[in-house]
């Protein structure tokens, strides 16, 4: 018996619309047997999961503040993946971006007077510091031919440490009575909430706009288009001209920017100070959320939201239910390889054959 | 130094070098058929949690290992099925494995976690183990040591010496023409696959079972990724997959004897140690071999789907 994949002679947008969501249901089944196996009941896991947090207008503005990052950094990242290039180390430059915003909030506290530019002026350097960090990966690659895999990945590990460093030596609060991390942010370097002492805050907007100006460049633009081209047939590429070392800089700094801004609206918008630790992993989340969302921005959108209730009700299952947190990361996990799984159904159709592997 | 310090640093260098040196020689394998798979980390995390619980539940090392190595190939078959069966992206489905791997990790140690026990036992030869300096610095190191050294040997002599090698590597370089030769590419591939499963869990049963011994939720810290890194450093060959780690083992334990003995410097630049040195050593590496061209597998990391 043998497994032969046959080329799909057309492709059809409805089974690539279904194929994301038909994963999505196949995790959940296997999610609710494995939560039958951890002595809960299903549909009560479901509940929680699923649609407790869409239930109430705290938990949905939870949702959103969560979404609004990851659907960021995700965005970002499909460049770098339409381009067949993998930038996945976004939680490192997520991090430097949010370590060198709230330096700028730090340095400018308790500045009095005109405080306008400091908002702006720690997103910029949030963003910038992105852009940096992923040009490291994206230059050894470009100019030495480092797999650019790598050594984003270990430039994580880096950041993180960097930011520990920082959180519990030069930025600390000297009167925080020694407790890890900086003063808290002025009013002013604060993302003002949406609505009066609620969660959601105006990172999301930031976001938001973000992801739209990232749907019309890939989507709408020549840049876009080299950007698709380049990965979907290099060859192709390299005979209309384009310069696949312009393009691997550009993807890896949209890429950077990208989860260097989310940083430094996580840290400007929930925080509101620097602390050893600022990211529960979104970098690496939002890989899965890029994928689910088959790359496209508006697709990235509804994954995020999608990712980010699960996460929420990860948190509520946690503590009504006393399900583990990794059972979640499992999740997410078995969710991007069944979507992975599923994509290649769309392009393929199986034909068991009889005969001998080959 | 006196020799007896000596043969002290050497034997803790080797024991940091071991885990790297088996899941590299796995992944080296995998490679060599032209699979990429980033999941070593998910692997040999699920290694390390499973392996400690079947090690406490049976009271035997021997069983922890084994049930290491099977969940490490349980892990490699859904990403064998993924990318060889399905031609899914090599890369993504490896990052999939390694956030999989992490958080099933997490659900199968979880009861396990602050429990102890006692490392696996070191060889002891009367007579040969006794002997000054290099008695226990050959003789006397664990089992995981001794078949990280002699899975270098076998994989180094399937490779080069073996028919079944030259075919694997032939895949590795160009699918298609072996595939109209009429030689399992996919079957090959697949198995290459398993192997680095299998080594991959190995390596993660070593870390909760002789190493440190216990096991923490992921502790393997990294170490996956090194050992893929370690590949491309060490030019898809098992000789020097054993020299890298070795020198990256060296790394490891000067980080701690330096953090141990207080050096100016904050823990954190000394945790950063490992990272940076896969950065530079890759740079290093590919400063020198800026002429002589890439000496990755052709088809590394590209599927391959049969037509007719």
């Amino acid at each position: 018996m043998r497994l032969d994949l046959v080329p799909r002679p057309h492709r059809s947008p409805l089974a690539e619309a279904l194929a994301p969501a038909l994963a999505f249901l196949a995790a959940v089944l296997v999610g609710g047997v494995a939560v039958s196996l951890l002595g809960v009941s299903p549909a009560a896991a479901f509940v929680v999961y699923f649609v407790a947090p869409l239930s109430e207008l705290w938990s949905l503005q939870e949702v959103a503040v969560k979404a609004a990052p990851l659907a960021l950094i995700a965005t970002g990242l499909a460049f770098c993946y339409r381009a067949n290039l993998w930038n996945i180390g976004a939680e490192g430059q997520f991090v430097v971006g949010g370590l060198a915003g709230g330096m700028v909030a730090i340095a400018t506290h308790g500045s009095t007077g005109f405080t306008l530019w400091i908002l702006p002026a720690m997103l910029a350097a949030g963003t910038l510091a992105g852009i940096a960090y992923a040009m490291i990966p994206a230059l050894l690659r470009v100019r030495l031919g480092v797999s650019e895999i790598l050594t984003s990945l270990m430039l994580v590990y880096v950041a993180e440490l960097l930011l520990d460093y920082m959180a519990r030596g030069p930025l600390r609060d000297p009167a925080g009575y020694n407790f890890p991390q900086s003063v808290a942010f002025d009013e002013a370097a604060r993302l003002p909430a949406l609505m009066e002492g609620d969660a959601l805050h105006a990172g999301v907007l930031v976001a938001l706009a973000a992801v739209g100006l990232g749907a019309v460049v890939l989507g709408r633009s020549l840049f876009g288009f080299e950007m698709r081209l380049v990965g979907a047939s290099p060859r192709a590429a390299r005979f209309a001209g384009f310069s696949a070392e312009r393009l691997t800089l550009l993807a890896f700094a949209i890429s950077g920017g990208a989860a260097g801004l989310a940083g430094i609206v996580e840290v400007a918008g929930r925080i509101g100070q620097l602390q050893p630790s600022i990211s529960p992993g979104y970098g690496f989340t939002a890989i899965i959320v890029a994928f689910l969302g088959r790359l496209s921005p508006v697709g990235i959108l509804v994954a995020a939201f999608v990712i980010a209730v699960t996460t929420i009700g990860g948190e509520a299952a946690q503590i009504d239910l006393r399900l583990p947190l990794d059972l979640t990361r499992a999740f997410q996990g078995l969710l991007l390889g069944l979507v992975l799984g599923a994509d290649v159904l769309t392009r393929f159709r199986l034909r068991l054959v009889a005969g001998t592997a080959r | 130094m006196s020799p007896d310090v000596i043969a002290m640093v050497a034997a803790t260098v080797l024991a940091a070098a071991t885990p790297l040196i088996i899941a590299g020689l796995g992944e080296l394998v995998a490679e060599r058929a032209g699979v990429l798979n980033l999941g070593v980390e998910g692997m040999m995390v699920c290694g390390a949690a499973v392996g400690f619980a079947a090690a406490v539940e049976s009271g035997s090392t021997l069983v922890g290992a084994l049930a290491g190595i099977g969940a490490g190939v349980a892990l490699a078959a859904a990403f064998g099925l993924l990318t060889v069966g399905l031609a899914a992206n090599q890369v993504a489905s490896g990052l999939a494995l390694t956030i999989l791997g992490l958080g099933l990790s997490g659900l199968a140690g979880a009861r396990y976690v602050g429990l102890k026990r006692d490392p696996a036992p070191h060889l002891a030869i009367p007579g040969l183990t006794d002997l000054p300096v290099v008695g226990p610095l050959v003789f006397g190191q664990d089992g995981f040591v001794y078949a990280g050294l002699a899975l270098a040997m076998g994989v180094s002599w399937f490779l080069w010496r073996t028919r079944t090698g030259l075919v694997l590597r032939a895949i590795g370089d160009d699918p298609a023409a072996t595939h109209s030769l009429g030689l399992p590419v996919r079957a090959a591939r697949f198995l290459a696959v398993l192997f680095g499963g299998a080594c991959a869990g190995l390596a993660g049963a070593y870390l909760s079972l002789a190493y440190t011994p216990f096991w923490a939720p992921a502790m393997t810290a990294g170490r996956g990724w090194i050992a893929l890194a370690l590949v491309v450093f060490a030019s898809w060959r098992p000789g020097r997959v054993v020299a890298g780690a070795v020198l990256f083992g060296g790394a490891t334990v000067l980080q701690l004897h330096a953090q141990a003995l207080g050096i100016g410097l904050p823990g954190q630049v000394l945790s950063a140690v490992p990272y940076l040195a896969t950065i530079l050593a890759l740079i290093l590496l590919s400063l020198a071999r800026r002429q002589g061209g890439s000496l990755a597998p052709a088809a590394l990391g590209r599927d391959f789907t049969p037509h007719r």
